[in-house]
């Protein structure tokens, strides 16, 4: 599904709220198709708050309500009938590797068993693929049929991410991914999602600025549940900002 | 620097420790004193009783000889019928109020009237029993009543394992499966039930313990001191070991000594078998920690 002018994602006048206390307000984003498009800001700036919203996750989460619109491949989430079909063309990487407590293969084929397919040739592929694909197949092919949950820390996030890949994701995001993962991996995913742009496009929340620049195009600039600034990755870390806060930020005086 | 030499105060708080110890021991030792006392009097004094034909006969002369068998079979019947009826509504409500039910006045009500429906004396059940069951549903004095009843009066057993299995599958989880687009049911099918099934039957276990035991709520709903037929169906009455233990220690002249405390034993021996694979089966599965 590709809209006309390449826009992949259109967020208007959003504004989140959770009971009376505003997490995010007056957002417009423009998110095109296959672009890493980063989101950096400090700690409760409202970046997993907009992640939530464009997956509709404030169906399962108490007390979150959001005003204006967000468009995802042209079509109002909002007014979705089927929402599990929008979240399972939304891949999701969490800060924390999540594996699920069932094999490896297991956690590679749920999405597309829950999605009906059963042939196990199928299967056996697309689990190949996604492994491959997060660089995880090498290390696991032995004993993809042990626990998912007992791999170390940067394994698991590379398996939550073959994980995202075999939904088959239009839009990949990864909220904040290196958090638990050391370095070595780290550099190894960056590469990954160099590589998967081509397929998808991709937001990247993520609290280490050079690794916005490392892999982002474009960069929005959160603070305290406001969009400070959108501008061309290498405009805002050469100092070429709207508003002054972008550039403190980036250099390390706050945040 | 301070030296590591022993002030008076030292020497006041080491006394003081070694206080507080004795006492919790002491009190831990008074605490399992009653079922050491319990277990002792039983086997010394029922366990010559103990013997197949024991468990494989019919109470004879007036029930002051022969075996227990009637009784047995009639708890094995009571439990069993009680489960049927307490797990699935048991399981089905706990799955409800914790995986979709949100925290508003209305869950709060049920959580605490399931709260409230376990603090509820049995013998309160057993009238509530005879006039729902045995009277307005006319079943009669029946297996099918008095296990009603029975599963009425442990299903917060049920209910409260089950939660507490729910709870601890981590929400991170449900949220990776939300996540891919899956429903609240097909989350709770892959990835919840399967990961606190364990939890939930060993809930099951210790409800069939403590529906064994029971006496008041079947004594006027479906249990009778003697038959001389074993129950055929659930339309039928039947001994049960409880009632029967009742009967013999308090009711019938001429028992000997003896058969009244193998009654006993023979009861808390199920029901300690039972508690005991429940805790097996725990301390197996956490051995097999799957995060």
């Amino acid at each position: 599904m590709v809209n006309e002018n390449g826009i992949k994602l259109k967020v208007r006048n959003l504004e989140i709220s959770y009971g009376d206390t505003v997490a995010l307000s007056g957002v417009n984003l423009d998110i095109h198709e296959h672009e890493i498009f980063g989101i950096i800001g400090p700690a409760n700036s409202g970046k997993t708050s907009l992640l939530k919203a464009i997956n509709r996750m404030d169906q399962f989460t108490k007390g979150m309500h959001y005003s204006g619109d967000i468009h995802f491949s042209g079509r109002d989430v909002r007014h979705l009938k089927n929402i599990y079909a929008l979240r399972s063309r939304i891949g999701v990487v969490f800060p924390l590797p999540v594996g699920l407590p069932m094999s490896i293969y297991d956690n590679v084929a749920l999405s597309p068993r829950l999605r009906g397919i059963k042939n196990k040739k199928e299967l056996d592929e697309i689990v190949e693929r996604c492994l491959t694909r997060a660089a995880l197949l090498d290390e696991v092919k032995d004993r993809l049929h042990t626990l998912g949950s007992l791999l170390s820390g940067g394994q698991q996030q590379r398996l939550t991410i073959a994980r995202a890949l075999s939904q088959e994701p239009e839009l990949l995001i990864l909220d904040e991914f290196s958090i638990a993962v050391d370095p070595v991996t780290t550099m190894r995913i960056e590469d990954i999602l160099k590589d998967l742009k081509k397929d998808m496009t991709i937001i990247l929340v993520t609290n280490l600025v050079q690794q916005a620049r490392r892999l982002a195009k474009r960069v929005a600039f959160f603070l305290n549940g406001e969009c400070v600034e959108i501008g061309n990755t290498e405009d805002l870390f050469t100092g070429k900002t709207m508003d002054q806060r972008t550039t403190d930020y980036i250099q390390g005086k706050f945040g | 620097m301070e030296g590591f030499g022993i002030s008076k105060t030292n020497i006041q708080s080491k006394r003081v420790e070694k206080l507080f110890r004795i006492i919790f021991l002491g009190m831990t030792l008074i605490l399992i004193l009653p079922v050491l006392v319990i277990l002792g009097t039983l086997i010394v004094k029922g366990g010559s009783v103990l013997s197949l034909d024991f468990f494989l006969e019919n109470p004879t002369n007036g029930m002051t000889a022969g075996g227990i068998f009637p009784a047995l079979l009639g708890t094995i019947w009571l439990v069993s019928v009680a489960l049927l009826i307490s797990v699935p509504i048991g399981v089905a409500a706990a799955i409800y109020l914790n995986e979709y039910a949100g925290d508003n006045i209305l869950t709060r009500i049920i959580n605490l009237a399931i709260i409230n429906l376990a603090g509820v004396p049995s013998i309160v059940h057993a009238l509530f029993g005879v006039g729902a069951f045995v009277m307005f549903f006319k079943f009669g004095t029946s297996i099918l009543a008095a296990s009603f009843t029975l599963a009425i009066m442990t299903m917060p057993v049920v209910i409260v394992a089950t939660k507490e299995s729910l709870q601890a599958v981590p929400i991170a989880f449900r949220e990776a499966c939300w996540n891919m687009g899956a429903t609240r049911w097909q989350t709770i099918k892959k990835v919840v039930l399967p990961n606190s099934l364990s939890g939930i039957l060993t809930g099951i276990i210790l409800e069939v313990s403590r529906t064994a035991g029971e006496t008041a709520p079947i004594m006027f709903t479906g249990a009778v001191f003697f038959s001389p037929f074993l129950p055929e169906g659930v339309f039928d009455q039947t001994m049960a070991m409880s009632l029967h233990l009742f009967v013999v220690a308090t009711q019938v002249p001429g028992v000997p000594e003896n058969l009244p405390y193998g009654v006993a034993l023979t009861l808390i021996g199920m029901v300690l078998i039972m508690n005991s694979v429940s805790i097996a089966f725990r301390f197996y599965l956490r051995g097999k920690k799957k995060w």
